[in-house]
């Protein structure tokens, strides 16, 4: 019924069909002779070839000679995906002088012989591909890719390490960039660290200066307690629009002095502080940390009795001389306009309660690694001593590995990191308390700079390594010496006993897992999920902080796990990528946009409040709908629902697409 | 020189096509006056054997009205193919298989089954069911037989032009006659229709809102129409933004929504599912109890945005498990 043959532009195609054997990853399936032989027969066809691999320079020349030598004006290349190579064949086609749209793949690798087991199926499919391709592309039109102006502006979401770093080097480039934090103060996981390895830097020593420079930087607007809301437009054209909590306390005026939190009608700290992971309690209105950045208190509106009940006797209002409280904030939305985001979410650890035979949350001496980094730092619940929930300081302390992390139950990655922590945190129990420390690990991961020498550094500090998962930690004693301790049963697989040591305090090395919320966030920007959770990076080696979303890239830990200085290289590689894309000043689009026949529209309105982008209005004077170009990113909503087919696509028209369908049911 | 000769032919439809040539009203004048009709069993006595008698492509223009099922149709439709210059499907039966396609959706034996033995008021205690022949005192009566389809006429036998409408709207069938008569055709295969949806002509375009936010469609008589507001935005489901303008929304001015029957404009090969898709993407309704809730509000999707069209469409006819669709 729609099988035409003549051109879209009334001249007579002459196609080119170039099959690739890929080395073998194609020829080792398809009958890579059979589907030339059968390409040369389809209508149309002038030349059909096969080459080795068709993306090599000899591959593309051979197009760009047949288009000069045998007058070709259509070209099909069955090979791999487009997403790897369209841009490579379009530009070959350009070079001869043909118009790179006048170009299709057919994919005959990812879709036939990486998904076939059986060879003769293979090459019937890879046939009835070819024959759509050759279909097709007759009804291709001339299309020029256009430039769009981008937004020099960059959003950075998540202000730990990751977005500290990507937010610092694009604002030193001399860009515009809004660093959005949900919490009330910038810093991350690493602000909660003592120590990091391998060199054992005071982790807040090295990141408070970054912290400081990003509260001072002209060029960076710093917005905490904030969370994105939406996210429209495109690659160079992002609109955001933020949702910025009240804190109840004007930034501006606000010194950090703390007469406020001292006055508070509460004499002691009722709500369990995030910063030290509960291991000690705030006031309503509470500094986060001693270096939170911005330096300025804040509310917490549930604790506080004026926000929750509207009777307080407001003692820090009349503590504030610089009357910087105020009950009165609003949730505020701010709309701005960027070029590019950096996603620098970050992660949260594994829920140590999901292993209750670990027994955290039963026994109080039971710890996680995070709880362990609070209790050790100066600035901590304890300033520093370690002194356990129950008031006594361990002698024998046991870390375990792996908690969450290579298991099947829970997570079956590797979180990368916990193998250096736990040696880290070994080599400060035994510097600080001179305990004794048993380390309980599967394999130890010690593969970066520095990190093996570590490792053999702490093996002679005395620490004893356990290899061996471990069963249980119980209370339960069996010898007198194991009274009033927690033991913990481990098959230690190197001797191949099974083993009861007994020690005061238990770490759990937890893993690193992705937010809760990332499968929310994911949809927000319009971007894919690993099935863990973290955020998918455009090609795992060539593009290893973009994402299928042109113009939002990654840093950090929300695309896997990772220790500092990985987090900071790839804030670093993502800063550059968001640099070269604002800093180019335009886009150039793919020319995929709808449109509407002004002729045909019958105005009927049904594309318009479908359009994702908003690209579509009424034409009040004609009475028709039309596409703005530059809003549209052609996802091909509008056509898809309209119902006179007014509204069209290109590379994406009825004609082209029946086309291709009818060259594949002509060849099943 | 002799008038141009014409023929009005009906297959399985209801007479409403020949009702419209009456409403040309003092128009039929001029229209009789210019062209001959010699074959038109509605109004005029010639029969089947006139028609053989005549030259191959004698007739400048036959229309032919109704979809095909019955032998006698095939032939007929056949025979007019060979003795017309040109052919023009007349009204949506023709065109695309109208309400008798709706058919389609049973096959053949139980459409016969409910008819002869089944309906409340059928008394046919020996099963009778016409025969194609039978014999009787003084010879053989023959009957037609029935397709296991029904089809549009362009699945039967080649078609110059369409003219749509249940029935077609006067005005289209005016203007086809002045085409004829002057020789101004458009393509072949063209629906002589203006080739822009109803919204185009709907006096009540303005007062539709951009966002319909459909939850559940309403049937003209569960509310009280509002005259003046857009049909979709008071829940009536109304096929005008996927159906074919040139009847003046007549309907629409009968206060009651668009059924369908211009069918789809040229770019659009299915119109039931064009429609459906259209109106389905309108809907607010993103839970599934309240995507069920929305679809249960159409209690016969098909014979709703199909109900034209059955055979004309992609669907054709429903899958029977005898295979015999016949198409």
């Amino acid at each position: 019924m729609f099988m035409e043959n003549k051109a879209s532009d009334g001249e007579q195609p002459r196609v080119g069909v170039y099959v690739c054997y890929c080395g073998m990853n194609i020829a080792s399936k398809v009958d890579v002779e059979a589907l030339r032989q059968f390409a040369e027969k389809l209508p149309n066809v002038v030349v059909s070839r096969t080459y080795k691999f068709m993306c090599s320079d000899p591959g593309q020349e051979l197009i760009a000679q047949d288009i000069k030598e045998q007058k070709l004006n259509r070209i099909v290349v069955a090979s791999c995906s487009p997403l790897l190579h369209d841009a490579t064949f379009r530009k070959a086609c350009a070079k001869a002088g043909l118009n790179p749209f006048y170009f299709t793949m057919a994919n005959i690798r990812e879709q036939v012989s990486w998904v076939t087991a059986n060879s003769a199926a293979a090459t019937k499919k890879a046939k009835a591909l070819v024959a759509a391709a050759v279909a097709r592309v007759a009804m291709h039109e001339a299309l020029e890719k256009k430039r769009v102006p981008v937004h020099a502006d960059v959003m950075v979401v998540g202000a730990g390490i990751s977005g500290i770093h990507a937010a610092l080097l694009l604002a030193n480039a001399g860009k515009k960039v809004y660093l959005v934090e949900r919490e009330p103060s910038i810093g991350g996981h690493m602000g909660q660290l003592d120590k990091t390895f391998p060199t054992l830097d005071c982790s807040a020593c090295i990141l408070t200066p970054k912290m400081s420079e990003v509260k001072n930087h002209p060029n960076i607007t710093l917005w905490t307690l904030s969370d994105v809301q939406e996210v429209s437009g495109f690659s160079g054209n992002f609109k955001v629009k933020v949702k910025r909590n009240p804190r109840f306390v004007k930034l501006e005026l606000c010194v950090a002095c703390g007469q406020c939190v001292e006055a508070c009608v509460f004499k002691e700290g009722r709500v369990p502080d995030e910063y030290n992971i509960g291991l000690s309690k705030h006031k309503p209105i509470y500094m986060p940390f001693p270096q939170a950045t911005p330096a300025s208190v804040l509310i917490d509106p549930n604790a506080c009795l004026k926000l929750s009940r509207g009777k307080c006797a407001s003692k820090c209002v009349e503590a504030c001389d610089r009357a910087a409280i105020d009950f009165e904030q609003k949730v505020e939305y701010s709309e701005v306009e960027v070029g590019a985001i950096i996603l620098a979410t970050g992660y949260q650890l594994f829920d140590a309660t999901k292993m209750p035979e670990y027994g955290y949350g039963k026994y109080p001496n039971v710890y996680t690694m995070i709880e362990l980094e609070r209790l050790v730092n100066a600035a901590g619940p304890t300033q520093g001593e370690i002194v356990m929930r129950d008031g006594r300081k361990p002698k024998r302390v046991g870390i375990i590995h792996c908690v969450g992390s290579r298991d099947k139950r829970h997570h079956p990655y590797c979180s990368g990191v916990c193998c250096m922590v736990s040696l880290k945190m070994a080599h400060l129990m035994r510097e600080r308390i001179d305990a004794e420390v048993f380390n309980f690990y599967i394999d130890m991961r010690t593969t970066l700079k520095g990190y093996e020498e570590f490792y053999d550094r702490v093996l002679h500090d005395g620490v004893n390594f356990v290899r061996g998962r471990v069963a249980e930690v119980t209370d339960w004693a069996m010898t007198p010496g194991e009274e009033g301790k927690l033991v913990i049963r481990v098959e230690d697989t190197l001797i191949g006993v099974v083993r009861r040591i007994p020690v005061d305090m238990v770490v759990l090395a937890t893993a690193m897992e992705a937010h809760d919320d990332a499968d929310d966030v994911r949809r927000k920007f319009n971007i894919s999920c690993s099935k863990e959770g973290w955020f998918l990076e455009r090609h795992p080696k060539l593009a290893p902080v973009s994402t299928f979303s042109d113009g939002i890239f990654l840093a950090g830990v929300c695309q896997g796990p990772k220790d500092i200085p990985e987090s900071v290289a790839q804030a670093g590689a993502a800063a550059a990528e968001a640099l070269s894309l604002v800093d180019k000043g335009f886009v150039e689009i793919e020319p995929n946009s709808a449109w509407i026949d002004a002729d045909t529209c019958s105005g009927c309105k049904t594309c318009i409040p479908l359009c994702p982008y908003h690209a579509i209005s009424r034409d009040e004077q004609k009475k028709v709908a039309v596409v703005n170009e530059a809003l549209c990113k052609g996802c091909g909503t509008c056509v898809g629902a309209c119902p006179s087919g007014s509204a069209q696509q290109k590379l994406f028209t009825d004609q082209q697409l029946h086309q291709e369908i009818e060259g594949v049911l002509n060849y099943v | 020189m002799s008038k141009p000769k014409a023929g009005f032919y009906w297959c399985a439809s209801c007479g409403g096509c020949e009702e419209s040539v009456v409403d040309l009203a003092e128009d039929l004048i001029a229209v009789v006056t210019a062209i001959d009709f010699v074959f038109f069993p509605c109004a005029m006595d010639f029969k089947r054997e006139d028609v053989e008698a005549m030259k191959d492509g004698e007739i400048a223009v036959c229309f032919i009205n109704g979809a095909v099922r019955s032998s006698e149709q095939f032939e007929m439709v056949e025979l007019l193919r060979k003795k017309s210059q040109l052919i023009i499907a007349y009204g949506s039966c023709a065109h695309m298989g109208g309400i008798p396609g709706l058919a389609n959706l049973y096959d053949l034996e139980s459409i016969l089954k409910r008819v002869y033995t089944e309906t409340e008021s059928t008394d046919n205690p020996s099963g009778t069911r016409p025969l194609p022949q039978t014999t009787v005192p003084g010879g053989k009566l023959t009957l037609p037989t029935l397709d296991e389809s029904v089809k549009s006429l362009d699945q039967v036998i080649p078609v110059d032009y369409y003219i749509p409408g249940c029935p077609p709207p006067t005005p289209l069938l005016k203007a086809a006659v002045e085409a004829v008569l002057s020789g101004k055709l458009p393509p072949k295969g063209t629906v002589l229709a203006p080739d822009i949806a109803l919204c185009k002509e709907c006096p009540r375009i303005d007062s539709k809102p951009e966002d319909l936010a459909i939850k559940a469609f309403k049937r003209p008589h569960e509310i009280d129409i509002d005259p003046e507001k857009c049909l979709l935005a008071q829940g009536l489901l109304c096929l005008g933004p996927g159906t074919r303008s040139g009847c003046g929304a007549a309907c629409i001015k009968g206060n009651m929504p668009c059924t369908g029957c211009l069918g789809p404009v040229s770019r659009v090969h299915d119109h039931g599912g064009a429609t459906m898709a259209a109106l389905a993407s309108l809907l607010e309704a993103t839970e599934e109890d309240q995507i069920v809730s929305a679809i249960e509000s159409v209690p016969d999707p098909v014979g709703t945005f199909y109900r034209y069209g059955v055979p004309g469409s992609l669907l054709f006819r429903k899958h029977t498990t005898s295979g015999n669709g016949g198409h």
